[in-house]
């Protein structure tokens, strides 16, 4: 990959390389805020603790307010859906791309995945050194990716049943007749479970993974840069053949 | 006793007219059927003449594993309404419940009506078992499946009434012990209209029988082969309640002051959201009222599989498959969120501890700017 010999010229002079492009930060960012608007509306929706009594300041359409909400955002998420996936197959560059989100593809993307996974198990002293995402973040980013759609799915099928005939109606109503309507109910609400407990890992590991190899990894997802320390950029050639280490090679 | 012939040529409406009812119900019939089918006004004379130039077609009724339930419906409004009266008008030929011959009788009056294949219809109520060859339900030495094969097999058209006809309903609820389906997959490859429901609303039953005499054809229908002019909304969107639901006005307990108040029952499990169906419009008991209406949740009655996927009734969602009915959706995706938070939390204890034990080195670096 000549890219790749071009850029690591380029990373050993400056440093740094700029892997996350506009597309995929202003996407990240929107997503964040959709995700976190979806939840506390969907919440409301799936179990409205708050009873509105006509006197109340917050007026007589709370659960229409919470419903419009939800929708509304709904749409934003699946525009920023498309970008991400347009940027992942056509416009994005190698980091961007949708291989990121299968690792397990390739051997050596197996035996990056096995090596993150053993820095996080404490058998290992640092993960592998990436520029995009680590193999392992990739993964669940794919993961996380079908429960989008999921959600996506699920959501304009309960959507499209108020409009029957309607476009979504139409592109959706095909899903009943595999799934109840209730367990679909069901899934679109546990899915919000697991993308909640999805972002306290992910924030986690951002931090944990920032803080232990300087990598600038938090920061890139506001900037678009990330650092690459000398430290593993040297041994980096190394790990390419043993996928270890040196400063560690008694590891279990 | 002699059963009725089938072949009469005198029309519905000289039939009706014998039966006492007047002009003016007859037109405020066939008005309220246009209505029930959403059709255009201009449909009106069509449907006028077609219904009172039938020559009455013969319809025979035949109940499987059933709790009558359609029949009651058909049979208990308050006042004899008159589609009542072209329903009985119709089915004379053979109903089980209804219908004075017995035994030997009562399977000559099938055989007759169903002579001539292609040249009737037929309404069937309760579901057909299939395990252990059917033995679950037998009529006449018969069993259901055999009867069903032939009556709705050489049939114009079949209507499934109820739930258990349509889809297996409750006989087929977990885990289906007689092995219970509805008639078209009993039956593959007839043609069959579904009226789901627990029990479904003569109203509709007449409504297809009307359209199919006003266009010689079935109205059209949805994925689950259910009329949409009956089926094609959610009970959610026509619903009374509904402007409490915009509002966030819910019943949190039986006999309180919001249900007194006649508030939204979505927090007590009303599956008014997942259900279509038209009761909000079309009520039961001559219009009078309908669950809803009365204070009770929807239960779903007229979806696929209902007492399986509608149930806890009570609440909104279902049980998470796998775990105890103790269990909310909320619940596990709260132990699951809960469970990852702690996990890293552990990680990340195990991370200090780690950089306490072993810190990692790091190298100064100049870093040319650009
Ligand atoms: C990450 C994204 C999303 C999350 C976390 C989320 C969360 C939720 C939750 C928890 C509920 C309540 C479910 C219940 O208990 O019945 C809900 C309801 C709903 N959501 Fe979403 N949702 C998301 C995306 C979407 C999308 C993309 C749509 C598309 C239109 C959508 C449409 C709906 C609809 C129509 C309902 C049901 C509203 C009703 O029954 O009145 N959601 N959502
Ligand atoms: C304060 C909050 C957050 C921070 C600091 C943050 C940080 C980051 C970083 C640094 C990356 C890229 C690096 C990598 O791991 O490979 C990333 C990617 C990603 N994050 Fe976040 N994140 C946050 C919240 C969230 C939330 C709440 C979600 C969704 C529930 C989310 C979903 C994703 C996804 C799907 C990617 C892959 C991005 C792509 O390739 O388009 N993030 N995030
Ligand atoms: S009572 Fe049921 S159907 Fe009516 S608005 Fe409330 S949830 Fe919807």
């Amino acid at each position: 990959m000549s890219v790749q010999v071009a850029e690591e010229k380029s990373i050993e002079k400056t440093g740094r390389v700029y892997i996350w492009e506009i597309p995929v930060r202003l996407t990240h960012w929107t997503n964040v805020a959709c995700i976190i608007i979806l939840s506390f509306t969907g919440y409301y929706i799936g179990n409205p603790y708050i009873s509105v009594s006509p006197r109340e300041f917050y007026g007589t359409y709370f659960m229409g307010l919470m419903r419009f909400i939800h929708m509304a955002t709904a749409y934003i998420f699946v525009g920023s859906l498309v970008v991400r996936t347009y940027w992942a197959f056509i416009g994005g560059n190698q980091w961007a791309s949708w291989r990121a989100l299968v690792p397990f593809f390739t051997p050596e993307g197996r035996g990056k995945l096995l090596n993150t996974i053993l820095y996080y198990f404490f058998l290992r002293r640092h993960p592998p050194t990436t520029l995009g995402h680590n193999a392992l973040a990739g993964f669940t980013y794919g993961f996380i990716v079908l429960l989008y759609f999921t959600q996506v799915l699920t959501g304009f099928a309960l959507y499209g049943q108020s409009d029957p005939g309607g476009l979504w109606w139409n592109l959706t109503s095909w899903l009943f007749i595999f799934v109840s309507n209730q367990m679909v109910r069901l899934i679109h609400h546990l899915v919000m479970w697991l993308l909640i407990a999805f972002a306290v890992h992910h924030v986690y590991s951002a931090w944990l993974v920032d803080t232990e190899e300087a990598n600038g990894l938090m920061s890139s997802i506001f900037s678009g840069w990330k650092f690459i320390v000398p430290e593993s950029s040297e041994s980096k050639a190394k790990q390419k053949v043993s996928h270890q280490q040196p400063d560690k090679p008694g590891e279990k | 006793m002699k059963i009725t012939s089938t072949k009469e040529s005198s029309t519905l409406a000289d039939l009706l007219t014998k039966k006492g009812v007047s002009r003016r119900d007859f037109l405020k019939f066939c008005s309220a059927m246009t209505a029930t089918l959403a059709l255009p006004v201009n449909y009106f004379e069509r449907v006028v003449k077609a219904v009172e130039q039938t020559k009455k077609p013969v319809l025979v009724w035949l109940e499987f594993q059933d709790c009558a339930g359609n029949t009651e419906s058909l049979l208990r409004a308050s006042t004899p309404s008159i589609s009542e009266v072209v329903l009985d008008v119709l089915s004379v030929d053979y109903h089980e419940t209804i219908m004075s011959a017995a035994g030997r009788q009562a399977e000559e009056a099938l055989a007759m009506a169903t002579a001539e294949p292609g040249s009737y219809l037929v309404v069937v109520e309760g579901s057909i078992p299939t395990k252990d060859r059917g033995v679950y339900c037998t009529i006449g030495g018969r069993t259901a499946l055999d009867i069903a094969q032939e009556i709705c097999g050489n049939a114009m058209a079949t209507i499934t009434c109820g739930t258990c006809s349509a889809y297996g309903g409750i006989p087929a609820a977990a885990p289906n012990p007689t092995g219970a389906i509805g008639v078209a997959e009993a039956v593959p490859g007839i043609t069959v209209i579904n009226l789901p429901g627990c029990p479904m609303n003569v109203t509709n039953l007449t409504a297809t029988v009307v359209h199919f005499l006003t266009f010689g054809q079935l109205p059209l229908t949805d994925n689950f082969g259910r009329p949409l002019f009956a089926y094609g909304s959610r009970i959610h969107d026509d619903c009374e309640r509904r402007a409490h639901f915009d509002a966030g006005q819910f019943v949190e307990a039986w006999g309180d002051e919001a249900h007194r108040a006649g508030w939204c029952l979505y927090k007590m499990g009303c599956k008014g959201p997942a259900t279509s169906h038209n009761c909000p419009v079309t009520r039961w008991n001559d219009q009078t009222n309908w669950p809803i209406g009365a204070g009770h949740g929807c239960v779903g009655c007229s979806e696929p599989n209902f007492w399986d996927t509608m149930t806890p009734i009570y609440r909104r969602l279902p049980n998470v498959p796998g775990l105890s009915v103790e269990w909310t959706a909320d619940q596990v995706g709260m132990v699951v969120a809960g469970a990852v938070a702690g996990g890293f939390a552990l990680h990340g204890l195990g991370s200090f501890i780690r950089n306490r034990v072993e810190p990692i080195e790091r190298t100064e670096v100049e870093v040319g700017e650009e």
